[in-house]
């Protein structure tokens, strides 16, 4: 065999030393390695083009305001709204509203995970599921939620599951559909390394696809968390259950009372809990990204 | 193992691989497509045998089937109890597990015990240079680096859980053709220093025909549409050699000549 050939050992340790100081080179040429911003650079350089974007808003609103187009106790300017904004957040009664509301939100969402994840998990298991449900999935992704409340009033009366059974027929089929495609795109080369590494049935769902599909799967439960915050206002405004005290409740009350002002304020709430959630996955889908590499800023 | 009937009582002790008329097709009635036509090659223990041919000569193919990872058509395929393990084009490294434990995901599929798993793969991972490299991700390593994780995660398939030397195979589809020469290079004089130290047997699939001859024991022609052996070329050469070193560049250029008249006749 070619390999045997005779060779002075002294000389085979100076070619392997060499080696291992070419490869060592070559790597620290390779990695270099980019200078990094440090922490308070990035966080101003997050923070001021939303703060822009606040104030621009804001002068929008305070222009249309000064034109005259509506009454003033139609339509207030932010400078007599922030104070009704602040009164409000600093009172016992809305944080009980906000209470409620999220609670629904949270047991709404996490019954649409577990849906979700049972339903795409089957789905993405069995073709002849597929084949059935596929496209149905994707139907009900597209039908506005608020479309469901008559049918769901029927079934459950004006009651707490009539909320939670349209909050989960709103996000449910985005987490399952986030899940589906996580499993169609895992990548097939992996799974070839992961047939030859003897990884079958159960272990190639434990180590290659479900981990491979987790950044899908975190794209399919933001989208879910935004069309279950969608229905759940929407639910609050239509099925308002007897002396309970919701944001939706105070939404509506507000609009009796021609309160716009209290109004604004608690559309105002309604935004920010969104987009801080929604900013929840958003920096959850970051991490793995910067994690696995996929982040093109990188 | 014999993957089709009958059985395969021709393995001796000194084949590793041995493929008798393989053949394998993809299809049926018009579409079909035969992709191996009658393959019979054999890799001695302790062999680096390079696969040479151009596209659609089935090699990705016949890597498949000696993996197991596909049936053949045809013929017989038999590894006997050797240990198979195989490298790709991309390093196919998982991304949500560390350098380390890609290495170990790969130890434990192969029934090593969970305590002995992390210092083996630090073994390996020391086998190709990059033990100080275990705690990263894939991702910020470079390409070369991370085609030598590949390659330590393969040798992972091939250890014993008692660490004896059974029959090990290594199967390698063009596994540095997305390296820049530089790197290749290197990795070259790599594999070969660690084909040495740990006798594998090598099946190693290119395009490349210096890199073919800068490696081999013998390079194996094969023809495309279907895939069949054209020829086979020994490669007395002693080693290390160099891929510019003159006997490579002369016994590359006459295969190359033989492998442009096999194209050709797909031209006519």
């Amino acid at each position: 065999m070619a390999h045997d050939t005779v060779q002075g050992a002294g000389q085979k340790r100076d070619a392997g030393d060499r080696l291992n100081r070419e490869l060592a080179g070559l790597d620290a040429l390779e990695l270099g390695g980019s200078p990094g911003r440090d922490r308070l650079s990035r966080v101003w350089n997050a923070v001021w083009p939303m703060a822009t974007a606040v104030l621009i808003a804001l002068g929008a609103w305070q222009i249309v305001v000064w034109s005259g187009w509506k009454e003033p106790w139609v339509l207030p300017g932010p400078g007599d709204t922030l104070p009704v904004f602040w009164d409000q957040v600093t009172s016992g009664r809305f944080w009980k509203a906000v209470a409620l509301t999220m609670q629904r939100a949270a047991i709404g969402f996490a019954v649409s995970v577990l849906v979700g994840v049972l339903v795409g998990a089957l789905v993405s298991r069995f073709l002849v599921l597929r084949r059935a449900f596929g496209s149905l999935i994707t139907g009900l992704q597209t039908m506005p939620s608020i479309a469901w409340f008559p049918l769901a009033i029927l079934l459950f009366k004006l009651s707490e599951s009539a909320i939670l059974f349209v909050v989960v027929l709103g996000a449910a089929p985005s987490i399952a559909n986030g899940l589906i495609a996580g499993v169609d795109y895992t990548p097939p080369i992996l799974l070839r390394a992961g047939k030859v590494m003897g990884l079958r049935g159960l272990n190639l769902y434990r180590h290659l696809i479900m981990p491979a599909s987790l950044p899908s799967f975190v794209a399919g439960l933001k989208q879910g968390w935004a069309f279950a915050w969608r229905s759940l206002m929407a639910g609050e405004l239509l099925v308002i259950i007897g002396d309970t005290t919701s944001l939706g409740v105070l939404l509506s009350q507000a609009r009796e009372l021609n309160n716009t002002a209290d109004m604004i304020s608690y559309m105002i709430v309604i935004l920010i809990i969104g987009i801080v959630i929604d900013q929840i996955f958003g920096a959850v889908d970051n991490a793995i990204r910067s994690r696995w590499g996929l982040d093109s800023r990188d | 193992m014999t993957q089709a009937a009958p059985a395969a009582t021709s393995r001796t002790a000194d084949t590793a691989v041995r493929l008798d008329g393989v053949s394998k097709a993809f299809g049926s009635g018009g579409n079909r497509l035969l992709a191996l036509d009658n393959v019979s090659l054999s890799v001695a223990p302790g062999e680096f045998v390079c696969l040479l041919g151009a596209s659609g000569c089935g090699k990705s193919t016949l890597l498949n089937l000696v993996a197991d990872l596909d049936r053949p058509t045809a013929g017989t395929i038999d590894t006997g109890d050797a240990r198979v393990a195989m490298m790709f084009q991309e390093p196919a490294l998982f991304p949500w597990l560390t350098v380390s434990a890609n290495v170990e995901l790969a130890l434990k599929a192969r029934g090593v015990p969970r305590g002995e798993r992390r210092d083996r793969a630090g073994d390996l991972l020391a086998s190709v240079h990059l033990r100080d490299f275990g705690r990263k991700r894939p991702h910020q390593l470079s390409g070369g680096m991370r085609q030598r994780v590949a390659l330590a995660r393969a040798l992972a398939l091939t250890v014993n859980e008692d660490g004896a030397a059974g029959g090990t195979v290594l199967l390698m589809d063009e596994p540095f053709g997305a390296l820049d020469a530089m790197t290749r290079d290197l990795l070259h004089d790599e594999l070969e220093r660690i084909w040495t130290e740990r006798s594998l047997s090598i099946l190693f699939v290119t395009h490349n025909v210096r890199e073919a001859v800068r490696l081999g024991d013998r390079v194996v022609l094969l023809s495309s549409r279907p895939g069949r052996v054209v020829e086979e070329f020994p490669v007395p050469m002693d080693r290390p050699r160099r891929i510019d070193s003159p006997e490579v560049s002369s016994l590359a250029a006459h295969i190359t000549d033989r492998l442009r008249e096999e194209v050709g006749r797909h031209g006519a």
